[in-house]
């Protein structure tokens, strides 16, 4: 196991946050996977939290993650309910479509 | 880590404590309350928001820290905490009679702004990343669901997408670098990390790294250009009492999250975030001040005002003195209280279910309301910078603190855009003073007396508060320096 270093970890953090951050800037198709982006960004952040936790040996970081789990679905919870009222609104959930306000 | 909570750790929490109950029994006590007795929650809340700040005022002698460390109560959040508190209770007064008109008079726009409240004293008083990202997603999250408060509103439901995704953006990049911190200095504690910072050598790219990731964030959160794309959409979108809303008190907040984090936890690391800031700065000054010019829309106008006030509070922050800390947090809460009254009286001209929120609705308006024709005179002055009104004294002791930090040239751009910016408040009050009314028939005020009242006070607070600013600019000092 001695070939996993923290330094695997940290690439892995940061591909994944990466694609999440590409994922919300590229995207133009579809809101849901925004919030699919968004999910990803917090996940990338998880695995750095776990990982310097362990390496540091430290429970702190491991708490932290529960946290931001909880957050996590909370804010997905939001987000769902936001899109619900979108797609109401204007019975769309294309987001090239969502732009009356400019300037 | 020991945590023994004892009774002293929660008489220290007592005023986030009673808030978390009062929200809570407002959110029970209103789902009883028929909708014409709905005037009852907005007293509750109004009550909640005082007895908080009561209990915020309690004397205490030295800085208290409880919570293994976690909470922490010194001058400084008590000050923050108070001026929220009362840009909250300004809030629910204006907010009221324009909810009442469009039928969103309901408890959920009380309760949200309740809890937001709460994330916004938990970060002034955060000493530990965690609780103040709890604070942070605690006003967030109320946030995002009262832009949506309207939601018949096809607007409204665009402005609460896009601020969903930006915001949740940004909290994903504070997070990432508060990872970053938390690896190079092993500890999630502002006071560890505020030592581990000041000795790291090897992990310090680690550190810089996460400092990067923290100022974007916190950029993203304060509406700093070139993060400023959500404000001016969700500043239009909202209602414009939640638009009141989130001009007013999170802005205080996001300066208390701001001086945690870079002052409490990473001053050490002052020189990589200085030029971060002073970047910042020039660029929310350019884009809010020229972009604000070119709109027609008195929220969209006031939102690129916005950026560029944000530009001034991160001069000061970027001068990373005590002074300069001091002078942001003086800017902060002038700046509030100035916001409070300029959507205060935009929400007085929207009447009878119609927007107010075009320039062009304020022609005239010195024919029309002599007297609030001045006041929206005094708040566009103090933003503007005019002497004599408090936005004057705050660009000044920003200037001056960054002129102190030997930051000369960032002061200059300052004052250069202080100058242009002025152009665009001036012209709103050439159109209520020279301009013909498009409607000439003298407007019905809101039969709301407190709301009136509040206004006038609010509108020469402005006033008051830039003649007498010594006590106020004081107390910033006094409470910032470490």
């Amino acid at each position: 196991m001695s070939a996993l270093t923290l330094g695997h970890f940290l690439g892995l953090g940061a591909l994944l946050f990466c694609i999440s951050v590409a994922g919300i800037f590229i995207n133009r198709k579809n809101v849901i996977i925004l919030l699919m982006a968004i999910e990803l960004m917090l996940l990338a952040v998880n695995i750095n939290f776990v990982a310097f936790a362990y390496f540091l040996g430290d429970v702190a970081g491991q708490v932290f993650v529960f946290f931001i789990l909880t957050v996590a679905a909370a804010e997905s919870a939001i987000g769902l309910a936001i899109l619900v009222v979108l797609f109401r609104n204007r019975s769309t959930i294309n987001v090239a479509e969502i732009s009356d306000m400019k300037g | 880590m020991n945590v023994n909570v004892g009774m002293a750790d929660l008489m220290s929490l007592a005023p986030e404590l009673f808030l978390l109950g009062a929200a809570l029994s407002i959110l029970m006590i209103d789902l009883f309350v028929s909708q014409q007795r709905r005037g009852l929650t907005h007293f509750l809340s109004l009550l909640a928001l005082v007895l908080t700040a009561i209990l915020t005022l309690r004397p205490h002698t030295e800085e208290i820290r409880v919570f293994g460390g976690m909470f922490v109560r010194d001058g400084a959040a008590d000050l923050l905490k108070v001026a929220m508190l009362v840009t909250m209770a300004a809030v629910f007064v204006y907010a009221k009679p324009y909810l009442r008109d469009r039928g969103l008079f309901v408890g959920e726009f009380y309760v949200l702004a309740l809890f937001g409240t709460l994330g916004m004293m938990l970060m002034a008083s955060s000493a530990n990343l965690l609780l103040l990202y709890l604070g942070l997603e605690l006003l967030a999250l109320s946030s995002y669901a009262l832009v949506a408060l309207n939601r018949d509103s096809s607007l409204s439901s665009e402005a609460a997408m896009k601020y969903f995704v930006l915001g949740a953006l940004a909290s994903g990049m504070l997070l990432y670098g508060m990872s970053m911190v938390y690896g190079a200095t092993g500890s999630l504690d502002f006071g560890s990390i505020h030592g581990a910072a000041s000795l790291a050598y090897e992990n310090r790219n680690l550190l810089v790294l996460g400092v990067t990731f923290i100022v974007v964030g916190t950029a993203f959160k304060l509406g700093a250009a070139p993060f400023h794309m959500w404000l001016p959409d969700v500043y239009e979108g909202s209602p414009t009492a939640v638009t009141l809303f989130l001009a007013s008190a999170p802005k205080i907040a996001a300066f208390a999250m701001a001086y945690r984090l870079l002052g409490d936890a990473l001053g050490p690391m002052a020189l990589e975030w200085q030029q971060m800031l002073a970047v910042l700065a020039v660029l929310s000054l350019a884009i809010g001040n020229l972009a604000a010019i070119m709109q027609t829309n008195l929220k969209r106008m006031l939102a690129y005002s916005t950026v560029s006030h944000i530009g001034f509070l991160l001069l000061g922050l970027a001068s990373g003195t005590n002074d300069g800390f001091a002078a942001s947090m003086f800017y902060a809460i002038t700046y509030a209280i100035g916001a409070a009254a300029a959507f205060g009286l935009i929400i007085l001209l929207a009447r009878n279910g119609r927007e107010a929120d075009q320039i062009a609705d304020f022609s005239g308006l010195n024919q029309r309301n002599p007297w609030y024709a001045l006041l929206m005179l005094m708040v566009m002055a103090s933003m503007a910078g005019v002497p004599i009104w408090v936005g004057f004294v705050a660009k000044l002791a920003v200037l001056k603190a960054a002129v102190g930090a030997g930051l000369l040239w960032l002061a200059i751009v300052g004052a250069v855009f202080a100058v242009i910016g002025a152009f665009y408040y001036l012209r709103v009050i050439k159109v209520m003073y020279f301009d013909p009314p498009a409607d000439p028939e003298p407007f019905a005020l809101p039969d709301d007396r407190p709301f009136r009242i509040l206004l006038s006070i609010n509108g020469l607070a402005l006033l008051g508060l830039g003649i007498f600013a010594g006590p106020l600019w004081a107390w910033c000092l006094e409470v910032a320096s470490r």
